[in-house]
Formats: C-alpha cells, structure tokens, sequence
C-alpha cells in the first residue's frame, strides 16, 4: 500500500479535511515537528491543513501575503511526515504567494511537477494559460491538464449536457504541448460523497466517474514511474 | 493588527514570530497611506459601490458580476464601471467581449475600456500583451496595482461601481476594503453554491465582511439545480447536503438574493463575450438574476433614502 501525504496549502479556503472526513484533531509536535493528521488507520493517507489549527472554523484566516508564506514555509519543513511514496500539494488559484511559497520551500526536495485542473470553458482554460507559464518560469514540469465537469450525464434520460461547454482541456494540451490526463463528469455521487467525506472510490467503483479518475491516476503513475 | 488569527506552532499565540512583527513594531504600518484620501476624493462622484466576493473559487463570481454590470447599464440613463482586481486570473475582459482591447492613459488618468457608452470596464487583462502573460506577484505588488486601479482611473461620474474579487480573504479583499475605507461602501455580495465545500469557504467570507464592517448586501446561490433540455427532470448535480445557501442565511439572518439555476448556455454566452441576460432572456436562470438585481438596486436606493432622511 503506497504512503501518501496531502499538503493543504490553501490557507483561505480549505476544504480536504471535510473531503476527508477528517473532523477537527489537535496538531501534536513530536521531535521531528508537527504530527500529521491520518484519514486512515493504516496511516497511509497524512494530511496537513490549516483547517486542523483554527480554534473555530468558520474563522476566516485573514492574512496577507508574507504570513501566508511563513505559514506554507511551515508547513514544508516543520512536519513529520514520515516515508511517503507521494506528497501531492493541494492550492488555491492563482499565481501568487503560497504558489511561490510552496516551490521556494520544496526547491531542496524534488518537485516532479504540477497537475493541472481546468473545466471545460475558455474562461477557465484562459486562467490555466497563465498557469502553465508560471510553471515554465518556474521551472516547473507540467505532468498533463485534467477537465473537470466535462458535462452530464442526465439519471432521467441519459442525454449529456455540456454545461461548462465542451472540449476547452485538450485545446488547452493542445496549444500548449501539454499532456491531456483525461476528463472527469460532472457527478452529483462525486459531490454528495465529498461532501460527506465519503471515500468515492470504494462507495461507486463501477460508476463512470471511477473509471475516469482511475485512467487519470494510472497515467499520472506511469509518467512518474518513466521519469 | 489587520491579519487574524495569530498561529505559532500550531497553536492561536501572541504576534511572536509573526513575519510582520519588525515592520508593526516600528509603527510604519500605523501610518495611513496617503491614498486613501485620495481614491476618497477621486471616488466621491461614485453613488454606489458594490463588492463582489465569495469564500471559494469557480462558483462564478465573475459571471455574477459581468451580467450585474450588464444589466444595471441596461438602463441607458445610468452609468456603470465594472471593476477586476482578480489580478492572477483577471476573466472579466473575455467575459464582456473585450479580450486584447488594451488601456490608453491620458492627462486626466488611465480611461477604461468601453463595452456600451455607459458602461466601463477594468482589469489588469488589458494591460498584459498576451493570453499566456501570468502575473507572479506577492501581495504588495498586487496591492499597489488595486491602489492605481482606484486611484488613476478616469471613472468619471458613475451610478454603480462593481468591484470582482478573486476567491479568499487576503490581500486583495483588504486592499480594496482598505483604499475604499474614506468613500462609502454599500455593501458586498456574496456567490456561493449549494456545495457544503463552499458554504464552509463563504462563512469565512462573511466573517471577513463583519471583522471589516463591510455590510453585507446578501448570498446568490449559483449553480442552483439544473433542468435537463431533453427531459425537463431537474437534477441537483451540486447537492445542498447541509440545507445549501438557504439554510445558512437562515442561520446566519442574512438575505439570500436568489438560486440561479445551471444552463449550458451561460457558460457559453461568457466564453463568447456577450451577456446571457440578452441572449437568452426567457431563461429561468436569466429571470432569477434579474430579480436578483432588482434586490440589489432596492437595497442601494433604500440606503440612499435612509441616508437622506437622516441628513
């Protein structure tokens, strides 16, 4: 079973200790740092988040840029997070502190690059231009672009609706010579179990949505594996 | 001390180790920035001014606030600016039709991009020479931008001015709070949607509204269900697992403004740069933001009226 941490890093909005499950646990130091939080018994799964250090959390985190970064700058180096086979970094949009923060952090770490989230509409994919830039200018390798809420599929008639439009993720590979990893549904199963801190893939293995998301993974694996 | 809460160590503490210590210590912060006086100045010909935020990304704070531009200037006698201090993801120029429109400075300040004749529009989209340019600054940098935004743009007279925000609680939202700090505010609208995963965000959004006593004009659920073109069934794709935006405003006794259904069509009508509301005006998502409007014109005038009966 592979080890793998979340690093959470944003600090304004975040969500994966509610995606998790994972209630509101005190942050213990042990000699090497923080303690992460596990989602799992077998401690396979280690997450860090501000969401765990806020007394209340409806506490909005009201900081500007430099104690963000000092707060990510933490985050990297005062934890413990053990052997992990993979540490995925989750951030907010944008191209701003906590993305420089998280990358002058990990500079002595090997950074094997970035995935990329877009929806459909080129309003999005036009935001996901600018990000692939910064991952140039920061050297940066782009591993591929994933399209999220690539339309759906109606449970009353079957009929697909491109609500965010169509196709706006692999123009984006294209124009850009990026990877295309795949697209993933829109799925109110996905939302509800988010939501409730459900784990997806155990509760619906045989939905569509499954098989999107694991294709993506499996692509994403072989990539880092070939490196 | 404007940056709340202080956490050392993983515990709430004192400003001990806080990056901002020297710099607070010194009183250089303490100073009031000679700006403020002067966007105050600049901006006393603006009747109403209107924030746009929400606690999460994508739940379509830009769309809300370009078709709330478009349809307060649907009234030719008012006049309307729309202002984007998204400055890492500026969407708004694509969304209003006006992508590689470029800024012209003159004597009298930087003049915004015209959509109609009473409507204006500005975000750093149209200083940047190409769709790939990305804008990698930290906060102070962003801040001065948003200073020059208010400051050196030749606004003019105007009824409204809509200010979009990128998601959060940093340094764009206190930047704008605090350079807007010696003009009135009337208040901020918040976008969600149904998501518990958003709502979570927005409380926090709401309560940097009450830390900065910005009032707060009430919550638009976007993404509010969505009817099926072939079938007519309604399916909720977001499920509101905790009771959605309406049960928070109850909670919260906050106004919600309205649910805007999904319709492919809004999606479309942004990425095409026109507005969904003269697109496709008999759609149900186009009658609830029109209502929404309404809501938002009410309150405005409501204020004004309250303020003269005071005077």
């Amino acid at each position: 079973m592979a080890a793998v941490g979340i690093l959470d890093v944003d600090l304004c909005g975040p969500s994966i200790p509610r995606m998790l499950s994972i209630g509101r646990p005190d942050v213990h130091q042990c000699d090497a740092g923080w303690v992460p939080v596990y989602a799992d018994a077998q401690k396979s799964l280690a997450l860090m988040s501000i969401g765990f250090l806020l007394e209340d959390p409806d506490e909005a985190v009201v900081w500007r840029g430099p104690k963000k970064s000092a707060m990510i700058g933490q985050f990297v180096s005062d934890v413990a997070w053990g052997e992990l086979d993979v540490l995925l970094v989750d951030t907010p949009p944008g191209t701003s502190d906590e993305h420089l923060a998280v990358l002058e952090n990990l500079k002595k770490h090997r950074v094997d690059g970035a995935i990329l989230v877009t929806t459909p509409q080129a309003v999005s994919t036009g935001d996901v231009r600018r990000e692939i830039t910064f991952c140039k200018k920061t050297g940066v390798r782009v591993l591929g672009i994933v399209e999220n809420m690539s339309g759906f599929v109606c449970p009353h008639c079957s009929e697909c609706s491109n609500i965010f439009s169509k196709g706006g993720g692999e123009d984006l590979a294209k124009l850009t010579g990026s990877v295309f990893l795949g697209s993933v549904p829109l799925d109110p199963l996905l939302s509800s179990s988010i939501e409730e801190g459900k784990d997806f893939m155990q509760s619906f293995p045989n939905s569509a949505t499954f098989s999107a998301i694991n294709s993506i993974s499996q692509a994403l694996l072989s990539s880092l594996q070939n490196d | 001390c404007d940056e709340l809460p202080h956490i050392q160590a993983g515990k709430s503490s004192s400003c001990e180790g806080c990056p901002n210590q020297k710099v607070c210590a010194s009183g250089a912060t303490k100073a009031p920035d000679p700006a403020i006086a002067e966007i105050g100045a600049k901006l006393s010909t603006v009747k109403h001014k209107i924030l746009v935020l929400s606690g999460k990304g994508g739940v379509g704070k830009s769309t809300f606030s370009a078709h709330l531009a478009h349809a307060l200037a649907s009234d030719s006698t008012k006049e309307v600016a729309l202002l984007d201090v998204d400055i890492c993801g500026p969407s708004i120029p694509r969304i209003m039709g006006l992508e590689g429109e470029q800024v012209h400075q003159s004597g009298s300040g930087w003049s915004p991009v015209y959509v109609d004749d009473n409507l204006a529009v500005m975000s750093i989209g149209f200083l940047l020479s190409s769709p790939d340019d990305a804008v990698i600054w930290r906060g102070p940098k962003k801040n001065g931008m948003i200073k020059q935004f208010l400051r050196d743009v030749d606004w003019g007279d105007l009824d409204y001015l809509i200010v979009d925000t990128p998601p959060g609680t940093s340094d764009e939202h206190l930047s704008i709070v605090q350079y807007l700090s010696a003009t009135h505010v009337d208040g901020a609208v918040i976008i969600t949607t149904p998501q518990e995963v958003s709502l979570q965000d927005v409380r926090k959004e709401i309560r940097f509204c009450q830390k900065v006593k910005l009032p707060i004009i009430g919550v638009v659920e976007n993404m509010s269900g969505f009817v099926c073109p072939s079938c007519k069934n309604t399916s909720q794709i977001f499920p509101p697992t905790t009771g959605g935006a309406e049960r928070m405003c109850a909670d919260l006794n906050l106004p919600l403004l309205g649910k805007v259904p999904l319709d492919p069509r809004i999606a479309r009508s942004c990425d095409e740069g026109k507005s969904f509301l003269n697109e496709v005006p008999d759609s149900p998502s186009a009658e609830v933001y029109q209502n929404i409007v309404q809501s938002i014109k009410d309150y405005c005038s409501n204020r004004v009226t309250e303020e003269q009966s005071t005077t």
